[in-house]
């Protein structure tokens, strides 16, 4: 058991330097970097700027190096706790990112909560009495789900509660007054009001799909032997379902807490411009247009950091919940 | 004591029908048995024959889509002042707290597949532990002390350790003892065991039967033992009931079923028995054809497809009731009567 977590852990450790590494030469493959876009962005405006300054803004954020120097030179800035400069800012990249990271966490938190709590009911209902006509509703509900893109959701939910119920300020995570004031109960309070819509908004695709992966693992536990056992025992309907079928499917389900964070976070860039949030997806956007190379790696290796702590977590919690997997045997089927 | 003359389940023209997309399936069509206290009753037939739907039937844990259509299933238990009562339960809501009570409290089942029939999320002890709650009011550290107790009585050896052990974790042979043991726990006074020892190889099914007939002497157990291997049923039963396609074609005691056989299909089955005094290099005999389709049922007798001594015209046109040629010995065949 012990092995299988140290196991894990490394496994995981592994996958974060492999991300870091990947994170840095992505960036680096469109043509030109930094001191390229920032050049052609004041080009735009009408200002020149010599080969000589932009030969020294490059030697000034080291992008004159080798790609492998300018990594190792990173991971040595990264192990002393500096993520580097955010050239387009000229502030640290810590800095920039402040708060961004943490909303970003509680907002997937929140759709992944409103993914679990709705998926899990519908799913077991949709299972239990299939070809139902609330199976039918759920199902086509659900299709309308995946097939409709989170931005587009979210611009309707705008649209309708603007010209319908007259609300002036959706979207943001805080009251216009709120935003800017420090940390207190009052701020948090503001921000819970504010996260059902964004939570809604992205975990309605991944609720679909949810509710998918749990009634097709619930219909195959239904029909094995040990429902009829726990049946032939004189056990009520509700509790055989919950006791035995619904525990083995949830296996799998566990499994879906480490990719489904990474599938809000990256779908959630284009709602958080939708819907205004101050979460990192903008600021990766924008770091990515502006090639600011030691901001936009930082953010991908965050988020790859995020999401192998969310698979190591579900590998956990499917050691918990599997027997088998605690005694280390493979699948007894 | 409950008379021996006095059946403890009566069956009679039980019929169970399956309701699918490409039509009606007849799982059971017309069953009737007796199953008698401290006797074994064994049903014999192919796969798909309704053995199975039959032991659901009783239990009332037929899946969604099927239903019984008619017939009676009479259980007759003694109440707490000692009188025999009498419930049907064909007329008890399947979900009922009643049909609850009965099922795993008088009538307990085990079934084939041993390896399958645990969760694999929880521990034996604790499927065990709440088979003995749910029907008795014995605290959790009694019941386990049961639990125990009924594991040293079916042969698991160190019970104490086993109990906190994982299905996984044991043998087949023992999984199918601890299955015993907790179809055992309330005491049950019908066994149906369906397919018992199919899973299991020649020694451990051997042991396996020993163990059920120990069990049946010491309480005087009615087991229902379904299966399709006439060896089995040699050992085990009492009595037994053949069944072809939902219906019971021959009905007796062993020992005329096994030496006067009357109808073509269990005289075939038995054809079809491997001897052990077989000329080498002979071929098996095997009944010709197979199963006809379930949605395509023949007219007239189920078994005129592949019968050797079938009457033409007769046999393809009319159905066979099952009537008496000796006695306690019943066949569904008009080659005994019109």
């Amino acid at each position: 058991m012990v092995s299988y977590i140290i196991q894990r852990f490394v496994a995981g450790i592994l996958t974060i330097i492999a991300a870091s590494i990947i994170a840095f030469v992505v960036i680096q493959l469109p043509p030109g970097d930094y001191v390229t876009a920032y050049i052609a962005n004041l080009q735009a405006t009408g200002t020149m700027v010599s080969m000589e300054e932009a030969a020294a803004l490059r030697i000034q954020y080291g992008l004159d190096q080798p790609v492998y120097i300018q990594y190792l030179k990173w991971v040595g800035l990264m192990l002393r706790g500096n993520f580097g400069m955010a050239m387009e800012y000229n502030r640290p990249v810590l800095e920039v990112i402040g708060d961004r990271m943490t909303l970003t966490v509680i907002v997937s938190f929140a759709a992944v909560v409103f993914i679990w709590a709705l998926s899990l009911p519908i799913g077991i209902y949709s299972a239990v009495r299939q070809y139902s006509i609330g199976d039918y509703i759920f199902t086509f509900i659900g299709f309308i789900g995946i097939a409709v893109p989170n931005f587009m959701l979210a611009l309707i939910i705008m649209y309708v509660s603007y010209r319908f119920f007259n609300v002036q300020s959706i979207g943001g995570l805080f009251s216009p007054d709120m935003a800017l004031q420090p940390w207190s109960w009052a701020k948090v309070w503001d921000l819970i009001t504010h996260l059902p819509l964004p939570a809604i908004v992205l975990g309605l695709a991944g609720m679909a799909e949810v509710v998918r992966i749990m009634r097709a693992n619930l219909l195959d536990e239904l029909r094995k032997p040990y429902v009829v056992t726990a049946r032939a025992k004189g056990l009520a309907e509700h509790r055989v379902i919950l006791k035995y079928p619904v525990r083995a499917a949830l296996n799998p389900f566990a499994s879906t807490i480490g990719y489904i964070f990474p599938f809000i976070v990256s779908g959630s860039i284009i709602v958080s411009l939708v819907l205004s949030l101050p979460t990192v997806g903008p600021l990766l956007f924008k770091a990515l247009i502006a090639q600011d190379l030691f901001l936009a790696a930082t953010i991908l290796l965050l988020l790859a950091v995020l999401t192998v702590i969310g698979t190591f977590i579900s590998d956990l919690i499917l050691m918990w919940i599997d027997p088998r997997i605690r005694f280390g045997m493979e699948g007894s089927k | 004591m409950l008379a021996e003359q006095q059946p403890i389940l009566s069956v009679r023209d039980l019929r169970t029908y399956y309701h699918q997309d490409e039509g009606i399936v007849r799982a059971v069509d017309g069953a009737s048995f007796d199953v008698y206290a401290g006797r074994t009753l064994g049903i014999v037939g192919e796969s798909g024959c309704g053995k199975s739907v039959t032991a659901r039937s009783i239990l009332r844990i037929v899946e969604q889509n099927g239903r019984i259509e008619s017939g009676s299933i009479h259980l007759r238990r003694r109440t707490s002042s000692g009188q025999v009562d009498e419930v049907e339960l064909t007329a008890l809501p399947a979900n009922s707290r009643e049909m609850r009570s009965i099922r795993g409290g008088e009538i307990a089942l085990i079934f084939q597949e041993p390896m399958t029939s645990f969760s694999p999320y929880h521990t034996v002890g604790n499927q065990i532990i709440e088979a003995i709650r749910l029907h008795s009011d014995l605290s959790k550290r009694a019941a386990r002390e049961r639990a125990i107790d009924l594991l040293r009585m079916v042969g698991i050896p160190k019970p104490e350790r086993r109990i906190d052990e994982y299905s996984f974790q044991l043998s087949g042979g023992l999984r199918q003892r601890v299955m015993i043991a907790m179809a055992l726990s309330s005491d049950p006074k019908i066994l149906i065991a369906d397919e018992p020892t199919t899973a299991l190889d020649v020694t451990t099914q051997a042991q396996i039967l020993e163990l059920l007939q120990r069990l049946q002497d010491e309480k005087g157990l009615a087991i229902i033992l379904i299966t399709h291997d006439m060896g089995v049923i040699a050992e085990m039963a009492d009595d037994v009931v053949v069944m072809y396609l939902g219906r019971v074609v021959e009905r007796g005691p062993v020992d005329t079923i096994f030496h006067a056989p009357k109808h073509p299909y269990t005289q075939a089955l038995l054809r079809s028995i491997p001897s052990i005094l077989a000329r080498p290099r002979t071929k098996l005999a095997t009944i010709s054809g197979s199963i006809p389709h379930p949605y395509n049922r023949p007219v007239g007798c189920p078994f005129h497809t592949r019968c050797s001594e079938i009457i033409r015209g007769t046999c393809d046109s009319r159905e066979p009731q099952l009537q008496p040629v000796g006695p306690d010995h019943q066949v569904s065949c008009f080659l005994y009567h019109s």
